[in-house]
């Protein structure tokens, strides 16, 4: 069985927020990291790999920094590593990102495919689906839970209330939330073979059936009008009082406002 | 594609359960305003099986007409028959503006649809208007500006930044809206709509994923997002039994009890009560913030409501940038005393 995992490398939003003089995202003060879903994608990947000997690729992509996540990736278990980079694919959408993953995808054999739900920088959730949709696969979003049952998989899909069961025959698309497990360290000897491991490189010629108006920024269907640091609502008042003191305070707007 | 033969703002109005979901009207509340400024209507796609019960309801909330595709396939969501029926749609009526809720099932079908009928999709949206792309152009370019775009405008970098998206050479314009940010209007009762019933055939192949089984959570019946008052608590509040103080205000105030990310981690309260960027975005007409410092991720969830009031014992806590009302004290004696003026307030 072949599994690749579809990673991206991330500035770490969660607690690390930097940000520079003037107000701006300080992006190179913050850690690069691979994203928590993918690495939870990763971490499933590598679970069904130690019960059945399944073959584990990971792919990026990204500028050639990202080389450091799929060493990561490597560390951890996974078999082999791909980075696609090119500097004709900068600026894509998330349809044109998709566009690419799959024309890398179409030179691989997979049973399949496991993405991040979605990545802490864009939040989008939008490259999975779209990925299965170029492949013409099924794809099973949200999972919280991956069994591998013959040629088929069986996904807890989550929604707000419920989730369902569901079972898909392979080859297949699955995008993992970070509540799937705890990914597993990297090993010291997985780090020091990561470094010894190569990563294969593809560029644009090495994408399949891809035309090239539908790649980077020219082939972004979604265009960026502005862009800008969030401008927050201004602090209203602020007091120091005792609490009965508070109490009135706030009964006094409560009334005022005509809340009570 | 000959973008001039795309019109009309269409609504996904998603359902569940043969119940339509609360993100259907609050689609319709911004499409009308939407279909205002681009003299145009709003139309509803309605998807699933036996469903034609629900169409009046999507009236009373403002849509002009409603597409009916009612299937046994489409009786529970799987991604495949509802991409295939909601695509099939986009390709028969051309619409020029497709909102989708940003919902555990329009993230999924959104995007694929997105991909099936090549358009872009912005995700997560928070405002929605009507303007030009690019927003401003050199003079003596006036013919490179395109007039009547959708400009998406969503949170990125976990709610540190905003951008605002056009999608100017690609039809549907497709969004996907953030629940619970945009108003619905009031219900007009027994207003109708022009009903088109649609049915583009349903054919398996290896797309369709089995559903083995559907287990509903249970004991969740309250949502926080349907609250016009939250008492939220966060780190500050100290332990699930100190709750019940936030528990006893929230009463008499006939509001609900909500939370920041640390409680729940702390297993205070359960998800479902919690606000924020990667909980539920809320705005309410009050919104207490008690013991709640005010991470990013946790204001991006709840700046929108009405009035905020603050209880921080911490001055200097980022929660009273966004406080209406900020008060610099001991929650575990202000919140009890409080509780208490209010029920002889209203007694």
């Amino acid at each position: 069985m072949k599994i690749v995992v579809c990673i991206k490398q991330v500035p770490d939003t969660k607690g690390g927020v930097k940000f520079n003089p003037d107000g701006t995202l300080d992006r190179a003060a913050m850690l690069a990291i691979m994203n928590p879903d993918d690495k939870a994608g990763l971490e499933a990947a590598l679970r069904i790999k130690d019960e059945t000997g399944a073959e584990v690729t990971v792919l990026t992509m990204g500028l050639p920094k990202a080389d450091d996540v799929l060493r990561e990736a490597l560390a951890m278990g996974a078999d082999n590593a791909i980075l696609v980079t090119d500097r004709v694919l900068g600026g894509a959408d998330t349809w044109a990102t998709s566009t690419t993953i799959a024309g890398a995808l179409r030179n691989l054999d997979y049973d399949l495919i496991i993405t991040g739900r979605q990545a802490i920088d864009g939040d989008t959730a939008q490259v999975g689906p779209q990925i299965a949709e170029h492949l013409g696969i099924p794809v099973i979003s949200y999972a919280e839970d991956i069994k591998v049952e013959g040629d088929s998989v069986i996904v807890k899909r989550q929604y707000e209330d419920r989730y369902h069961m569901l079972k898909a025959k392979m080859p297949c698309l699955i995008t993992a939330l970070s509540e799937l497990n705890t990914p597993r360290y990297m090993t010291p000897g997985g780090i020091f073979d990561a470094y010894e491991k190569e990563v294969t490189v593809w560029g644009r010629a090495d994408l399949k059936d891809v035309d090239d108006s539908d790649l980077g920024l020219k082939g972004s269907p979604t265009k960026i009008a502005k862009a800008s640091d969030k401008v927050r609502k201004g602090a209203g008042e602020k007091v120091t009082l005792d609490a009965s003191e508070s109490v009135s305070y706030i009964m006094d707007k409560l009334k005022e406002k005509h809340v009570i | 594609m000959a973008l001039e033969e795309y019109k009309g703002v269409y609504i996904y109005a998603q359902q569940v359960d043969n119940e339509i979901s609360s993100i259907a009207f609050e689609l319709i509340g911004k499409g009308k305003e939407l279909a205002a400024d681009l003299n145009t209507d709003v139309t509803a796609v309605l998807l699933g099986y036996q469903v034609a019960g629900l169409v009046d309801q999507l009236a009373e909330y403002g849509a002009d007409k409603v597409i009916v595709v009612d299937d046994p396939e489409l009786e529970t969501y799987r991604t495949e028959p509802y991409a295939h029926a909601l695509a099939s749609v986009i390709k028969e009526y051309k619409p020029e503006i497709m909102l989708v809720g940003a919902t555990a099932i329009g993230r999924d079908l959104g995007p694929t649809v997105s991909a099936r009928v090549h358009t872009g999709l912005t995700a997560d949206c928070t405002m929605l208007e009507i303007g030009d792309f690019p927003l401003t152009v050199p003079e003596g370019k006036e013919d490179t500006q395109k007039h009547n775009q959708l400009l998406m405008t969503r949170p990125a970098f976990g709610g540190n930044t905003i951008a605002t998206i056009a999608c100017p050479d690609n039809r549907p314009q497709m969004a996907t809206v953030r629940p619970g940010v945009m108003q619905k209007i009031a219900p007009v009762k027994g207003a109708k709509a022009e009903v088109i019933n649609y049915n583009p055939g349903f054919t398996k192949n290896n797309k369709y994923v089995e559903i083995q089984e559907v287990v509903k959570a249970v004991g969740t019946v309250e949502n926080i997002m349907d609250a016009k008052i939250l008492v939220s608590g966060g780190r500050g509040v100290g332990s699930a039994e100190n709750f019940q103080m936030l528990k006893d205000l929230a009463e008499v105030l006939g509001g609900m009890v909500s939370c920041s990310r640390a409680v729940v981690e702390n297993g205070w309260l359960a998800q479902d009560y919690q606000v924020g960027q990667t909980g539920k975005t809320v705005r309410p007409n009050v919104y207490f913030a008690i013991g709640i410092s005010g991470a990013i991720q946790h204001v991006a969830g709840m700046e929108e409501s009405d009035i905020i009031i603050a209880i921080n014992k911490d001055a200097d806590a980022p929660i009273f940038d966004v406080a209406d009302y900020g008060i610099v004290g001991d929650l575990k004696k202000i919140v009890p005393a409080l509780t208490e003026a209010l029920k002889a307030e209203l007694a």
